[in-house]
C-alpha cells in the first residue's frame, strides 16, 4: 500500500467505525447492563431513520427558510422518538424475561418483525430518501487520492459527540454513576438502595435513544425502508463480542477493530471474502482474549 | 456469565414452583397465550378458503369456492366468478419493489369488475405473499395452481423468482403473466414475459448511445444473473460495431463502499458507464462519482434498473442529468396515462408513484381479459392459442402479444431524470419493437444464445 | 401412532399439502438437532441456517451434476467459467455426495464450537458468534455467482437415480424417506439424552463448571454434540432439496436461522416431541396465516412469538405438562402438596409425557 492508498483506507476504516460505534454505543449500555440482545435494536435504527425523513418534511412544508437546519433538529427528535420506543419495550417485553437472556433475544426478534411491518403500514412498502443539507454536500480534496467527503465527516462528528456525551453521563452524572453501579454489581447496588428497575428502564431508553441517533446518521448513506437497520446490525454485535462489555474504551476498540479489519481486508480481497476473513480473525482473537479487547475484571467464577 | 447463562432454565424452575406449591390450578397466562396462538392458526387454517376481495377486506366466498376443491381437475370456474393467483413478495426484501406491482394489478381486476368481468363472471383475485424467499415462491405458486384452481397468475418480480416457479406452472399447465424486464434467453409456453426483453430495452440504449458517439464503455453491474447476462449481451453488441469496453465491474449486492471503483472509472475515462447496479448500491455509487466531482454532463450514465420508485428512495439530487432506459415512464404522455396515474394515485394515496413494471403488470390483466374474451374460456390452451396479436392501449403505448414467444411488442423509451424525481424523454422508437428474446435476428449476437442459454 | 398417522397422511392429503408435510417434517429432524444443544446442552446457536444450506448445497450440486450430465452448470457458462471447480469433483459420485452432506456441516460446526468453547465463549456471545457465521456464510454464497449460483443459487434439477424427480410418485417415495430419517433421528437423539451421556449434557447446561470441577471436560462433549446437531441439519438440508427443488443462499439466512429456534421454543425445550410439534404447527400456521392475510402476516407470527416466549417459557409441551400436573393434582387433591413437590423436576415429567405421546 502506498501513502495515498493508505490515508484512503485508513479514512474508510474510521467512516466505517464511526458508523458502527454510533449503533454499538446503544448497544454496549443495553448489553453491559442487562445482558439482553435486543434484536429490535436494528428497527430503533429504523424508527431513527424515518424520524429524520419526518423532520425534513415537517421543515419543508413549514419552515421552507430553514431547511438547512433539519438535520440538526432531527438529532434530537429521533433520540426521542426510539427512546420512547426502547422504553416501551422495556416496560412491556423485557422486564417480564429478566434473567431469561436468550428468551430475550427471541422475544425481541417477535418485535422487530411488529415493527417492520408497521413501519411498511405507515410510511408505505416503497424506500424514501432525505437530501442531504447544502452544507453537507461538498467535499475536501486531502491530496492525490483521498477525497473527504461532508457528510462522513458529519457521522464521525455525531459519532464523537455522542460518545462524549455518554462518557460524560455514564460518569459524572449521578444517574450515569448509579447506571455504572449496577451494572458492576446489581445486587449490591439494589441493596444500597438504588432501584434497579428505574435505572434499567431508564438505561434501555438511553440506549435505544443512541440506536435512533444512529439511524438519523444512517439516512446520509442509505436509503430508508422497513430493512435499514438489518444491515449493519449483526457487525456492531460483533463489535461489542470484539470490544467488551461494560465500557465505553471497549465499544470504541471493538468498533474500531471491526471498521479496520474489514476495510483492509476488502482492499486486499474482495468485499465478500474480506468479511470471511474479517470473520475468522475475530474468532482467532477471541482465543487469545475471550474477554474482548477491553476486558472489565472480575474475581467471580467465569 | 454462569448466572445468566443459567438463569432461562433455573426461571423455569422457579416460576414452576411458585405455583405447585400452592393450590393447583392452571397458569392462566399460559393458558391465556396458548389459546392466542391456536386461535391465531385457527383463524389462519379457516380463512385459507377465503380470499381478498379487491377492496382489500377479507371475504369469505361462499358458494362460488365450493365448485374447487381439491378433487376437482379443471380450472374452469363454475360460479359467477373466476380465481386469479396474485404472486408478489409483500414481505421481505423485495417488498420494496412488488408490493407497488401488486397494487397496479389490483387496480386493473377492479376496474375490470367494475365493468363486469370477464365473460361476465368478476374477476377474484387470491393474493399469495412470496416473502422474499424462493422456496415459498414455489409453494405458492403450487398452492395457487392446484389448490385454488386459479385461471391465471400474475406475479414475480426476480429473475430466480420466475426460474423457481417455472416448472411448477409446466408441471400443472398454469400461466404466469410476468411484468418485469428481463435478461432475455427464455420463452416458456406457460409463461407470458409483459416486460421488456433485451431487445426492448438494452439493445436499443446501446444502439442510440453509439449513434450519438459515445464509443467507450465501462460496464458496471451488480453480481448476478441480470448484469452478468446484460453486459455479455452488449459486449457482443460492442463488438459488433468494433468496439470493446473499456472497464467491466460487478459489485456484490448491497455493497457500498464505492471509492475506488470510481478511482477506477476515472482512470479509465469512459463515455459512459451502462450501470447495472441493483437498489442500495446505487445511493452510495451516485454519490461517490458525485463527490469525486463527476456530474451527468462529464460522465453521463445509463442505467436500465433505476426507475421513479428508485430515483425516489437514493434521492432525485444525486441521479439528476443521468438516463435511464424504460418502456414506460410515469410523464410518459399519452391519454391513457394521464388517467391511470390520477386513479392510481387516487386508490394509493401513501404510495403515489408509477413505474415501468407496474404498468406492464397493469397491461398484463387486461391482455389476458382480451385472450380469454377471444378464446371465450379460461382454459389455458385456448387462451394461448387466442393470445397472438391481441392489442391493448396500454399507459405506455400500445402493446401487442406476440404469440410465438408469448412476450410483448412495446416502445422503447430513453429518458432523463429530472431534479423532481420524474424523467423526460429524450428519445422513442416511435412504434412498438418486435420482442426477440433470443436475438436471432442481430448478427452480433450469433452464438450468444447457446453460451447464455439457461 | 403418530408414525401410523404419518404413514397414512399420502392417502389423506393431495400432493401439494403432502409435499408441505414433508418438508415441515425435514425441518424436524433439524429441530430435533437443534434441540439437542440448545434445550439440553444450553448453547443457543443462530446460524443453524448455515448447516442446513451446506447439506442441501452438498445435495444440490450432485443433483445439479446429474441434470446436466457432467457439463458445467449454467451459471459457470456465463461467469466465463471453464472448468469444474475442484470442490465440485467429489459431488459427480452419489456415495461421496450424501455423505459429504453431513460431514462437510458437522465439519465445520466442530471448527467453530472447538475455538469458541476453548476459550469459554458462551451464552448469548456464543449466540452472535454463530449469527456474523450465518451473515459471513450467505454474503459469500451470494457472492459466488460463477461457482455456486450466487442468488439465484442451484436449482434446475431434472433426475435423481435415473427417476424423475419432480414425478409424483419420487416425491412421495422423498416424504416416506423424510418420515424414516426423522423416526431414526428421534431414536437416536432419545439414544443420546437418556443415557450417561444425556445426562451429562443436562449437567453442562446447567452447572458447566462443576461438571469441569468433577473431572470431565465439557469442551469435547461440546464439541461433539454441536457437531452432531450441525450433521442433522445437514441431512435436512439433503431432505428439504430432495422435495423443494432447489436451495438459495436466503435459506441459510440469519431470519431463517432464527426461526428455527423458535420452532424449537414453542414446542418446548429439552423435551424431544416438543420440537417436532412446534416445527409442525409454526410452519403450518405461518403457512395457513401467509394464505388468508397476505399482507399482514408477519405481524402476527410477530405478535404470536412474543406472545408464547413471555407466556408459555417451556413451550406446548410445557403447557402440557402442567396441564396433566394439574389434572393429577385435582385428582388427588387431599395429599395435593406433597405429590406436587416430588414431580418439581421437569424433566422426569416429561418423560412420562413423552411416552405417553409416542
Amino acid at each position: 500500500m502506498n501513502s495515498g492508498a493508505l490515508a484512503s483506507n485508513l479514512f474508510n476504516a474510521l467512516s466505517l467505525g464511526s458508523i458502527l460505534l454510533l449503533i454499538a454505543l446503544g448497544l454496549a449500555i443495553t448489553f453491559g447492563l442487562m445482558r439482553v440482545i435486543n434484536m429490535a435494536h436494528g428497527e430503533f435504527i429504523m424508527a431513527g431513520a424515518y424520524a429524520t425523513y419526518v423532520t425534513q418534511n415537517f421543515f419543508q412544508s413549514k419552515f421552507p427558510n430553514f431547511i438547512g437546519w433539519y438535520l440538526i433538529a432531527s438529532i434530537p427528535f429521533a433520540f426521542c422518538v426510539a427512546a420512547l420506543l426502547g422504553w416501551l419495550l422495556e416496560a412491556t417485553v423485557i422486564r417480564r424475561l429478566y434473567g431469561r437472556p436468550l428468551d430475550t433475544l427471541l422475544a425481541t426478534w417477535g418485535v422487530s418483525l411488529i415493527l417492520q411491518q408497521l413501519a411498511r403500514t405507515i410510511f408505505g412498502s416503497l424506500g424514501v430518501n432525505v437530501q442531504s443539507p447544502a452544507w453537507l454536500g461538498g467535499n475536501w480534496k486531502l491530496g492525490e487520492s483521498l477525497v473527504v467527503p461532508h457528510e462522513r465527516v458529519f457521522i464521525m462528528a455525531v459519532a464523537l459527540g455522542c460518545l462524549a456525551g455518554m462518557g460524560i453521563f455514564l460518569y459524572y452524572s449521578q444517574v450515569g454513576r448509579r447506571i455504572q453501579a449496577v451494572m458492576q454489581n446489581r445486587d449490591m447496588a439494589s441493596c444500597l438502595g438504588i432501584s434497579t428497575r428505574k435505572v434499567d428502564a431508564l438505561a434501555f431508553s438511553v440506549g435505544s435513544g443512541l440506536a435512533g441517533i444512529a439511524g438519523c446518521a444512517l439516512t446520509m448513506l442509505s436509503s430508508i425502508d422497513s430493512n435499514v437497520g438489518t444491515k449493519y446490525i449483526i457487525d456492531s454485535f460483533m463489535v461489542v463480542v470484539l470490544g467488551g462489555v461494560g465500557s465505553l474504551a471497549g465499544a470504541v476498540a471493538g468498533a474500531l477493530g471491526m471498521g479496520v479489519l474489514n476495510t483492509v481486508w476488502e482492499y486486499e480481497t474482495t468485499a465478500s471474502l474480506g468479511r470471511v476473513l474479517t470473520f475468522v480473525c475475530v474468532i482467532l482473537f477471541l482465543q487469545w482474549k475471550p474477554q474482548g479487547l477491553v476486558a472489565t475484571r472480575s474475581r467471580a467464577l467465569d | 456469565m454462569q448466572q445468566n447463562q443459567n438463569a432461562d432454565v433455573a426461571s423455569c424452575r422457579t416460576w414452576s414452583r411458585s405455583y405447585l406449591g400452592t393450590t393447583p390450578k392452571m397458569p392462566l397466562r399460559a393458558v391465556a397465550a396458548a389459546s392466542l396462538f391456536a386461535s391465531l392458526l385457527v383463524v389462519g387454517g379457516c380463512g385459507s378458503n377465503s380470499t381478498q376481495s379487491p377492496s382489500g377486506t377479507t371475504a369469505s366466498t361462499g358458494v362460488s369456492t365450493a365448485s374447487t376443491s381439491e378433487t376437482s381437475t379443471s380450472n374452469q370456474p363454475t360460479g359467477d366468478t373466476v380465481k386469479v393467483g396474485i404472486l408478489h413478495s409483500l414481505t421481505g426484501t423485495m417488498a420494496i419493489s412488488e408490493v407497488s406491482v401488486k397494487d397496479a394489478e389490483m387496480m386493473a381486476i377492479n376496474e375490470i369488475n367494475a365493468k363486469g368481468g370477464v365473460l361476465g363472471k368478476k374477476i377474484e383475485p387470491v393474493v399469495e405473499d412470496g416473502a422474499s424467499d424462493w422456496p415459498t415462491f414455489k409453494t405458492k405458486a403450487e398452492k395457487l395452481l392446484t389448490q385454488d384452481k386459479v385461471a391465471a397468475v400474475f406475479g414475480c418480480w426476480t429473475s430466480v423468482s420466475r426460474k423457481t416457479v417455472l416448472p411448477v406452472f409446466e408441471k400443472h399447465n398454469g400461466l404466469l403473466w410476468y411484468p418485469v424486464q428481463y435478461e432475455g434467453m427464455e420463452t416458456s409456453p406457460n409463461i407470458f414475459y409483459t416486460g421488456a426483453t433485451t431487445n426492448q430495452q438494452i439493445t436499443p440504449a446501446v444502439e442510440w448511445l453509439l449513434k450519438n458517439g459515445k464509443k467507450k464503455f465501462f460496464l458496471l453491474g451488480s453480481d448476478y444473473v441480470f448484469p452478468r447476462t446484460a453486459n455479455a449481451e452488449i459486449k457482443a453488441q460492442l463488438k459488433g460495431a468494433g468496439l470493446t469496453p473499456v472497464g467491466e465491474e460487478y459489485t456484490p449486492l448491497g455493497h457500498r463502499e464505492y471509492s475506488t471503483l470510481v478511482d477506477k472509472i476515472k482512470a479509465a475515462k469512459p463515455d459512459i458507464i451502462f450501470n447495472s447496479l441493483n437498489g442500495d448500491s446505487n445511493v452510495e455509487f451516485f454519490k461517490q462519482l458525485k463527490a469525486v466531482g463527476l456530474t451527468a454532463k462529464d460522465m453521463p450514465t445509463m442505467s436500465v434498473s433505476i426507475a421513479e420508485p428508485e430515483i425516489q428512495a437514493i434521492g432525485a439530487d444525486k441521479l439528476a442529468g443521468h438516463w435511464a432506459v424504460w418502456n414506460y415512464f410515469q410523464t410518459t404522455n399519452t391519454p391513457e396515462n394521464k388517467k391511470w396515474v390520477a386513479d392510481f394515485k387516487k386508490a394509493n394515496p401513501k404510495t403515489p408513484v408509477t413505474d415501468d413494471p407496474m404498468e406492464a403488470g397493469y397491461f398484463g390483466v387486461y391482455l389476458w381479459k382480451a385472450a380469454v374474451e377471444k378464446a371465450k374460456s379460461f382454459d389455458v390452451a385456448k387462451v394461448k392459442a387466442a393470445s397472438d396479436g391481441i392489442t391493448f392501449n396500454a399507459p405506455g403505448g400500445p402493446v401487442k402479444i406476440d404469440g410465438k414467444t408469448q412476450h410483448v411488442w412495446k416502445t422503447v423509451r430513453i429518458g432523463v431524470v429530472q431534479p423532481d424525481g420524474q424523467f423526460k424523454e429524450v428519445w422513442n422508437s416511435g412504434k412498438p419493437i418486435k420482442p426477440d428474446p433470443y436475438l436471432d435476428a442481430y448478427p452480433w449476437a450469433k452464438g450468444l444464445k447457446d453460451k447464455l442459454q439457461t | 401412532m403418530v408414525i401410523t398417522a404419518l404413514l397414512l397422511a399420502p392417502l389423506l392429503l393431495s400432493d401439494f399439502r403432502l409435499g408441505l408435510l414433508g418438508r415441515f417434517l425435514a425441518y424436524a429432524i433439524l429441530a430435533l438437532g437443534l434441540d439437542l444443544i440448545w434445550g439440553y446442552t444450553g448453547i443457543l446457536s443462530l446460524g443453524h441456517g448455515v448447516y442446513f444450506g451446506l447439506g442441501a448445497y452438498c445435495a444440490a450440486m450432485y443433483l445439479k451434476l446429474e441434470a446436466t450430465g457432467g457439463k458445467l452448470p449454467e451459471f459457470m457458462g456465463y461467469s466465463g467459467i471453464e472448468q469444474l471447480p475442484f470442490f465440485w469433483q467429489p459431488f459427480r459420485f452419489a456415495w461421496l455426495a450424501f455423505p459429504l452432506a453431513m460431514i462437510v456441516p458437522a465439519a465445520l460446526a466442530a471448527m467453530l464450537g472447538y475455538f469458541a468453547f476453548r476459550s469459554r465463549i458462551k451464552g448469548v456471545f456464543f449466540s452472535i458468534l454463530s449469527q456474523a457465521l450465518a451473515l459471513v456464510m450467505v454474503t459469500l454464497f451470494l457472492s459466488q455467482i460463477g461457482l455456486i449460483g450466487g442468488t439465484n443459487g442451484i436449482t434446475n434439477f431434472k433426475t435423481i437415480f435415473g427417476h424423475d424427480i419432480n414425478d409424483s410418485a419420487t416425491q412421495r417415495a422423498f416424504y416416506f424417506l423424510t418420515v424414516a430419517t426423522l423416526a431414526l433421528t428421534y431414536v437416536l437423539c432419545r439414544w443420546l439424552v437418556h443415557g450417561r451421556f444425556g445426562k451429562l449434557l443436562l449437567a453442562i447446561r446447567d452447572a458447566e463448571n462443576r461438571v469441569r470441577f468433577t473431572g470431565y471436560d465439557p469442551v469435547g462433549f461440546k464439541v461433539f454434540v454441536y457437531a452432531i446437531s450441525a450433521a442433522l441439519a445437514g441431512l435436512a438440508g439433503v431432505l428439504f432439496v430432495l422435495q423443494v427443488g432447489l436451495i438459495t443462499p436466503t435459506e441459510m439466512d440469519v431470519p431463517h436461522s432464527i426461526r428455527m429456534v423458535l420452532w424449537v421454543a414453542l414446542g418446548g425445550r429439552a423435551t424431544l416431541i416438543g420440537p417436532i410439534l412446534g416445527t409442525l404447527l409454526v410452519n403450518f400456521g405461518e403457512n395457513a396465516l401467509s394464505e388468508s392475510y397476505p399482507a399482514m402476516w408477519s405481524l402476527m407470527m410477530g405478535v404470536a412469538f412474543l406472545a408464547c416466549i413471555l407466556f408459555m417459557p417451556r413451550g406446548l409441551m410445557g403447557l402440557v405438562n402442567d396441564a396433566n400436573r394439574w389434572i393429577k393434582n385435582r385428582r388427588e387433591r387431599s395429599s395435593s402438596t406433597r405429590i406436587a413437590e416430588k414431580s418439581v423436576t421437569s424433566h422426569a415429567t416429561t418423560e412420562t409425557i413423552e411416552n405417553s405421546v409416542v
